[in-house]
Parts: structure tokens; C-alpha cells; sequence
């Protein structure tokens, strides 16, 4: 009888075991996945890009919002990305960088406001 | 007229502190190679009547801007319309940013509200806005003049020579509005047939001289411009973008930005960046309608610059 509890415990705490190896696996998963998809956010607010200048590593999506009341344009110096269409507010623009690089842009309606992305 | 002149500056502080809204635009009279502006609304016609010939200056229309402090831009530049044909100008100039985000919807709707109005002869050049992501296409498409390739052109009128400019293209990372070495070569060409007699009117976007730099009011190259503008005797460069009433006087050289249809921008370094002032609230808009801010340069050959805007 002892024996047979104990067994029939044994069972139990392997089975937590499995779960709890689950819950583990998964939230790993989830981990795992977020370096890879991890969004990098420059904010445009103030006719300002905020951060001015931001290292990434390769294959890193970084994402402009406009949170401005005036539209602005992210436009790549030297055209070595695909400039966003204009950007009313609250309106955001993606690009993927696969390179290693410097990457200059600004705001093609106001040249004034410029920004650096360096990708490492 | 109200003259104000250069010692009441403190005055014209006062007003473009509390300057708010945006106007309807400017009539010009060009009385014996002088230009005179006058308020668009009761007493222009009789100060108009010993004027050779008279234009208004419409400018910063935004067509497609939907927030505060104005949601119904379409409506301020109707009305703005419907002032201007009452004076019957010979011509009208709007100095820039038809639109907000240069879409083709917007390019039509103002075209829509301007053939609408019937007033006459329009002439334009395009804002920073209008050429957002094609470098204009749809905008000369539309509106443009076609007797350079670059877009830029000029006319006669009444013994005056006029002259439009584009600064809004091309422009570089860090840099200010940009007029190029093209249409620099071509400016230079057109202006040495004429006499120094002769009164000259620019017009662009962008201020050819340097509001604020810093929030990009300026044209990178604008210095060399105006060494070919010098040698005349009445100069007037007539700019909109900033939204607001700003001028300057260079010997005979008279810079004027225009009040915008649509919306007020704060006054230079004020706030953190030239958006539109929201603070203003729309049962105010009107309020500054008819402010008038006018000074005059006596230049040598005692050719006179007047100027005065309004709402």
C-alpha cells in the first residue's frame, strides 16, 4: 500500500513536472522569438526624431510614429532606404535593416529635422 | 491705410504675440511701380481705384488638414476666395502648400473651389507640402506652368516684371528651402534684359531671407538670388510657409511672408517646433480679421514699399 502511494505520487509529480516543462518550453518559445521581431521605435514628436541616433543590430525592423500634429516624411540620405510615404499624425513607417551601417535620413518637408540609424 | 512704422516695432511684437489666426489673403495695388497692400474687405475697392493694376495674394490653403484649431479649411479658403473676387484683381497668386499631403483628392478639391469662385487668373507655386513623394507630379500636373522645365517661369504686367520660384524641391538632410543652381542660372538670364526701372515682384514658398533657420524658414541659397535683384529699384518677394506676417527690409529689396487660409503657426522660436498653434479657439478665428500691419522704405529713386495684411 505504501509502495502503490507512492508510485501513484511518483506519477503526480512527474506529470506536474511535464506541465510545468511546458509552461517552461513555451514562455522559451516566446523568448526566443522576440529578439528576432523585436521592434526598435523612433518617435517623431516636436519636429524632432527622438532618438536622434539609434544603434540596432542586423536585421533589426525599426518603426517611425508620428505623433505630431504636422505630417513629416522619413526620407533616407542618399536614398540607401525606401523613404515612407508622408506620415499624418499617428501614422507610423517600417523598414528592415540588413546591413551594417550608417544609415542618415531626414524629413523631406523639413530638412531640418534629421536622424541617424547605425546598424551594427 | 494705418502706416505702422519701423519705431513701433514693440506694437508689431504685441501683435504677433497674440497674433493668432490665419487671413484671407492680401490685396496688392501697384500704384506708379510702388506695390501697396490692402486689407481684402471695405475700402479696398476705393483704394483701389487709382491703382494701375492690383493682385491679392492667397496662400497656405492645407487643403486636407482636419484638426484643431480649424477643421474645415475648404470653408476658410472659400471665404477667403469670395473676398478676393470682390475686389476683382487682375490676377491672384497662392504662394504655396495648396494642400497638406499633396493627394490627388486634395489637389482637386482645390482646384475644385477655385474654378468655383471665378477669380480670374490663377498662378501658383507649390509648397513643401504639395510635393510630398513625387517631387510634385501631380501638382504640375495641375497647376503648372510650363515654360521651363523646372517649373519656374515669370510674366509682365502693367510694366511690372513678376517672377515665380521654387524652393520646396530637392531639399537636403540638415539644409533649408533650396532653389538650385538651375533655376539660379535661369533667374539670372531672365532679370539682365531688363531695366533697373523696372519694379520686380518675386514670389515663393519658402522666405527667400532667413526667418528662423532653425525651424527651416529660410532658402538655402536665397543670397546669390538676391545679388541679381539688387540693382533694381523695387524689389518685393512676397513668401507664404510660416503662416504669420513677418517682414523685412533690404534697401530696396521688401520680404513679406503671408497669413495662411487654413491655419496660424506660432511666431518664430516660440514652442518647440512650427506646427499649428492649436490654442486658438474657432469663435476667435475671425476676431483678428482686418489687423493691419503696414511699413514703407524710402529707397533712393523714393520708390515706396507699403505693405499691409490682413485677416
Amino acid at each position: 500500500m505504501t509502495t502503490l502511494h507512492a508510485r501513484h505520487a511518483h506519477w503526480m509529480w512527474v506529470a506536474m513536472l511535464f506541465v510545468a516543462l511546458g509552461l517552461v518550453r513555451s514562455a522559451w518559445a516566446a523568448d526566443v522569438a522576440l529578439p528576432k521581431a523585436k521592434i526598435y521605435r523612433v518617435e517623431i514628436h516636436g519636429f524632432a526624431f527622438s532618438p536622434k541616433t539609434l544603434s540596432v543590430p542586423v536585421g533589426s525592423r525599426v518603426t517611425w510614429l508620428n505623433s505630431d500634429e504636422e505630417p513629416h516624411v522619413v526620407t533616407s540620405a542618399g536614398s540607401l532606404f525606401t523613404s515612407s510615404k508622408a506620415l499624418d499624425t499617428g501614422d507610423s513607417f517600417s523598414t528592415t535593416f540588413q546591413k551594417p551601417g550608417t544609415y542618415a535620413y531626414y524629413c523631406s518637408i523639413h530638412p531640418m529635422m534629421v536622424g541617424t540609424i547605425i546598424v551594427q | 491705410m494705418q502706416d505702422v512704422h519701423d519705431n513701433q516695432a514693440q506694437g508689431r511684437r504685441d501683435f504677433l504675440k497674440c497674433m493668432a489666426w490665419a487671413g484671407a489673403g492680401t490685396l496688392w495695388l501697384m500704384k506708379g511701380g510702388v506695390l501697396h497692400a490692402q486689407p481684402l474687405g471695405d475700402g479696398a475697392q476705393a483704394a483701389a481705384r487709382d491703382a494701375s493694376f492690383s493682385f491679392a495674394q492667397i496662400s497656405d490653403s492645407h487643403i486636407g488638414f482636419h484638426k484643431a484649431p480649424n477643421t474645415d479649411v475648404g470653408a476658410t479658403f472659400k471665404e477667403a476666395l469670395a473676398l478676393v473676387k470682390k475686389q476683382k484683381p487682375t490676377f491672384v497668386m497662392h504662394t504655396g502648400d495648396l494642400t497638406h499631403l499633396s493627394k490627388p483628392e486634395q489637389f482637386d478639391t482645390l482646384a475644385g473651389l477655385v474654378q468655383g469662385a471665378n477669380v480670374g487668373r490663377v498662378f501658383y507655386v507649390p509648397g513643401e507640402h504639395d510635393v510630398i513623394g513625387d517631387n510634385g507630379a501631380e501638382y504640375f500636373r495641375r497647376f503648372g506652368e510650363r515654360q521651363q522645365p523646372g517649373g519656374w517661369y515669370s510674366f509682365d504686367q502693367g510694366g511690372v516684371h513678376f517672377v515665380a520660384l521654387i524652393n520646396v524641391l530637392n531639399l537636403k538632410a540638415g539644409g533649408l528651402g533650396s532653389l538650385g543652381a538651375d533655376q539660379l542660372g535661369w533667374l539670372k538670364n531672365d532679370l539682365a534684359g531688363l531695366s533697373s526701372e523696372t519694379p520686380v515682384v518675386v514670389f515663393a514658398h519658402m522666405p527667400l531671407w532667413s526667418v528662423y533657420p532653425q525651424w527651416g524658414w529660410g532658402t538655402d541659397d536665397s543670397t546669390e538670388a538676391m545679388s541679381y535683384l539688387r540693382r533694381f529699384g523695387s524689389v518685393s518677394v512676397l513668401n507664404g510657409h510660416i503662416h504669420q506676417i513677418q517682414q523685412k527690409v533690404e534697401g530696396t529689396i521688401t520680404f513679406y511672408t503671408a497669413r495662411s487660409t487654413a491655419y496660424p503657426q506660432p511666431a518664430p522660436g516660440v514652442g518647440p517646433g512650427p506646427g499649428p498653434l492649436q490654442t486658438v479657439a474657432p469663435d476667435a478665428l475671425h476676431r483678428y480679421i482686418g489687423i493691419r500691419d503696414v511699413r514703407h522704405v524710402q529707397g533712393k529713386d523714393a520708390l515706396a514699399v507699403t505693405e499691409e495684411a490682413l485677416s
